[in-house]
């Protein structure tokens, strides 16, 4: 493989702290040199024109329709859409059909991923069998076969007993349990967080509460076990300082959140609007600031993209049938630029910590490392469009607005696998 | 009252001023007086087509849009779609391309779910009535309301407004509160919490009661809202009996109100739920009424609607 030399770039590796402008020369892959006196002969030559060169994003959620929904998303629509959100780790949710609680499907997974050769794809196991939340899904030989974690997805597990024998069992494996934080009895039938908007729009509510109660439960039962646990797509300022808390007592947990939680709210579900709605709902304007006070202040570990992809029969319906979901993958960086965190913070939270999070070797700029990498220009504007997205799902919450920061190439182990359109290749 | 991309639409009362509002009061006054003449104009839907598009059963509600539609001598036809034995969302776009195709005028749509008429508004070309959406909003229903109020008092503002029931799940409740909030007057809700939103309690001019003694004292009008059988011992209100003892409209908590209020109902009544029959048999109950007024006020809608869409 040929060696890349990228020159004005402004380097930025959260894992290390730098923020600097300089240069990066790669070779067979990997991350040979920063700032090289010399440059093979050979090199490709990237300028990156003042533009920020980052580790390659690492998304610790998402969903793909494969297999048993591709007509939504396909691992090769749902990567083309990553590597134009500047994302080269992708962990997968394994609620699929079938759900992914055998070897086998893992290793299909991790396979689909290889072919695809685009971006590193790592499969999380079923908790439970077929993520129905009951019985246990053969958690060690899951991992075995290489799943980088256990969740049952869009599902939370409603047995008290059963989530404490899970995280029990998970005691002595090393992993983490990540978490899908509502109350699914207070829950059901639910469509929008309890709202004077939500009563007025005659919709089926929640409240918002059903998050803090689930994650009250699910930290005691942390606690008992000693079990590692992480809350996804966390919205609520009551559930953040429950987790504040217990992280202050010890316990092993984390979270993260995704952007449409401190970029949007209730209020933009008016009119009915399908792809604005999200499980969790969208909550209201007191808890989306405080998950960017959680953002700030370190309670939240990472960002995830939350990308789950429905076509547009799964939304053309009234707003209660419709189904629950976003896609995230392209508008990842653009919103989360917006938040308004230091560059280094909002970086360290799309690549090392979730990275670290699930023990993957990504998310760094340091030498040797794969040359995971992105480069993006953090002032250049572009407009959300559903419809002329990269991959198949376009049901993106975001549609209309305007991001600053655009990916302009992503290379995934050295290789270019995504070229902004306008730009030489 | 919308009127995106120039179809005007009537798919809700939230929004909407008291110079929205009195035109069609207006109107729909003039042609409650022609229906009891015998002398509706024929001739202002002549060539108009209007579907009376019904996915949950509604005989009073279609059949008054019916005669409305027949009375200003529109080609009227009901298609009533079982929701149960479809794919909904399918049968709902599906639909409007099938409506288009007919060249339909004025849609008239109730729907189980919120925003179901709003969707097809999206869709089809013809003007979209909503003759109530899920828990959202039942437009026609608070207009005849608001006319059948000010047919007594001579107003529709300054008074205060008793609505007791099942206001959590009730579209005509919000659209009745829009629209009883819009013209300026003092509303009461009361019921169990669990039917009772407290979210409601927000809005300006709305005062919330679990007592309806309360709500009743001095109100010019008590209208009560169908309590459905389903939510009893379903974990919402524990039984009929208990309701009615505790929240229903009879005799003794009528005299609380003002001396001669209005006693209202949207109907199906619940006789012994929500209200004693002899209150709503008595002379006070304007329900009947209410159900007159209903084809007057949905011939105005319907009226306006078209001319809104094709000037003169």
């Amino acid at each position: 493989m040929s060696s890349i030399l990228f020159k004005n770039v402004r380097l930025i590796d959260p894992a290390s702290g730098q923020d600097s402008k300089g240069s990066l020369l790669v070779e067979k892959g990997r991350i040979a040199a920063i700032d090289p006196k010399e440059t093979p002969k050979a090199a490709r030559i990237v300028d990156g024109k003042g533009a920020v060169l980052c580790p390659g994003l690492v998304d610790m959620r998402a969903s793909f329709g494969e297999p048993g929904a591709e007509y939504r998303e396909s691992i090769d629509s749902g990567i083309q859409a990553a590597v134009a959100g500047g994302i080269t780790s992708l962990a997968l949710l394994p609620d699929t059909d079938p759900a992914i609680d055998n070897p086998a499907l893992v290793h299909y997974i991790r396979r689909r991923g290889e072919e695809t050769g685009l971006v590193s794809i790592h499969p999380y196991g079923a908790l439970t069998k077929g993520c129905a939340g009951k019985d246990m899904a053969e958690i060690g030989l899951l991992k075995k076969a290489g799943a980088v974690g256990f969740t049952d997805g869009a599902r939370a597990i409603a047995d008290t007993k059963q989530m404490r024998n899970l995280l029990a069992y998970s005691g002595f494996l090393d992993t983490v349990i990540v978490l899908h934080p509502e109350d699914p009895s207070l829950a059901s039938g639910g469509c929008a967080t309890a709202s004077p908007q939500a009563v007025k729009m005659g919709l089926p509510q929640i409240p918002a509460c059903a998050e803090a109660m689930m994650v009250a439960r699910d930290l005691r039962l942390a606690e008992l076990t000693g079990a590692r646990i992480h809350f996804g797509h966390i919205s609520t300022g009551e559930a953040l300082s429950l987790i504040a808390d217990a992280k202050k007592r010890g316990i092993r947990v984390t979270c993260d959140t995704a952007p449409p939680y401190f970029a949007m709210t209730e209020a933009d579900i008016g009119d009915f609007r399908t792809y604005a709605k999200l499980s969790p709902p969208l909550r209201l304007e007191a808890d989306r600031q405080a998950v960017l006070a959680g953002l700030a202040d370190g309670t939240i570990d990472a960002i995830a993209s939350d990308h789950s992809p429905a076509d547009a029969d799964d939304k053309r319906l009234p707003f209660a049938q419709a189904r629950a979901g976003g896609t995230g993958l392209v508008t990842l960086l653009g919103v989360t630029l917006q938040a308004g965190l230091p560059l280094l913070d909002a970086l360290r939270l799309l690549t090392v910590a979730p990275a670290r999070l699930l023990g993957l070797e990504a998310g760094t700029l340091s030498i040797g490392a794969a040359a995971d990498l992105c480069l993006f220009d953090p002032e250049e504007e572009w407009t959300v469009t559903a419809g002329s997205l990269p991959g198949r799902a376009q049901n993106t919450p975001f549609d209309g607005r305007t991001l600053k920061g655009r990916v302009l190439r992503t290379f995934h182990h050295g290789r270019e696998v995504y070229t902004a359109e306008g730009l030489p290749s | 009252m919308s009127s995106a991309h120039h179809t005007p639409h009537l798919l809700g009362i939230e929004g909407m001023t008291e110079k929205d509002i009195t035109p069609f009061l207006d109107l729909a006054e003039s042609y409650a007086l022609l229906s009891r003449s015998r002398n509706a104009p024929r001739d202002v839907l002549q060539g108009r087509t209007v579907i009376n598009l019904f996915f949950e059963d509604s005989t009073r509600t279609r059949t008054s849009f019916e005669l409305a539609a027949k009375r200003l001598g529109a080609d009227v036809v009901n298609m009533t779609v079982a929701t149960s034995s479809v794919n909904k969302g399918e049968t709902l776009l599906d639909t409007a391309s099938t409506l288009n195709a007919m060249h339909c005028d004025l849609l008239v749509v109730r729907h189980a779910q919120s925003g179901a008429p709003a969707l097809l508004s999206q869709k089809v070309e013809a003007s979209v009535v909503n003759a109530g959406d899920g828990m959202h909003e039942h437009p026609t229903q608070a207009l005849l309301d608001g006319l059948t109020i000010r047919r007594h008092f001579g107003r529709l503002s300054g008074l205060k407004i008793a609505i007791c029931g099942d206001i959590a799940h009730s579209r005509v409740a919000r659209s009745d509160i829009h629209l009883l909030r819009a013209m300026g007057n003092d509303i009461h809700l009361a019921g169990p919490p669990t039917l009772l939103p407290g979210a409601l309690g927000t809005l300006d001019g709305v005062t919330l009661h679990h007592d309806i003694d309360e709500a009743l004292k001095d109100a010019d009008v008590a209208m009560c809202l169908r309590v459905q059988r389903e939510r009893m011992g379903s974990g919402l209100v524990p039984s009929a009996r208990e309701y009615f003892s505790l929240f229903g409209l009879d005799r003794r908590r009528l005299a609380l109100a003002k001396p001669g209020a209005l006693v209202m109902h949207p109907g199906p009544m619940n006789r012994g739920v929500e209200i004693a029959s002899d209150v709503a048999d008595s002379p006070q109950s304007v329900i009947s009424e209410q159900v007159e007024m209903g084809v007057a006020v949905r011939m105005a809608v319907l009226d306006r609607l078209s001319r809104m869409k094709n000037p003169a």
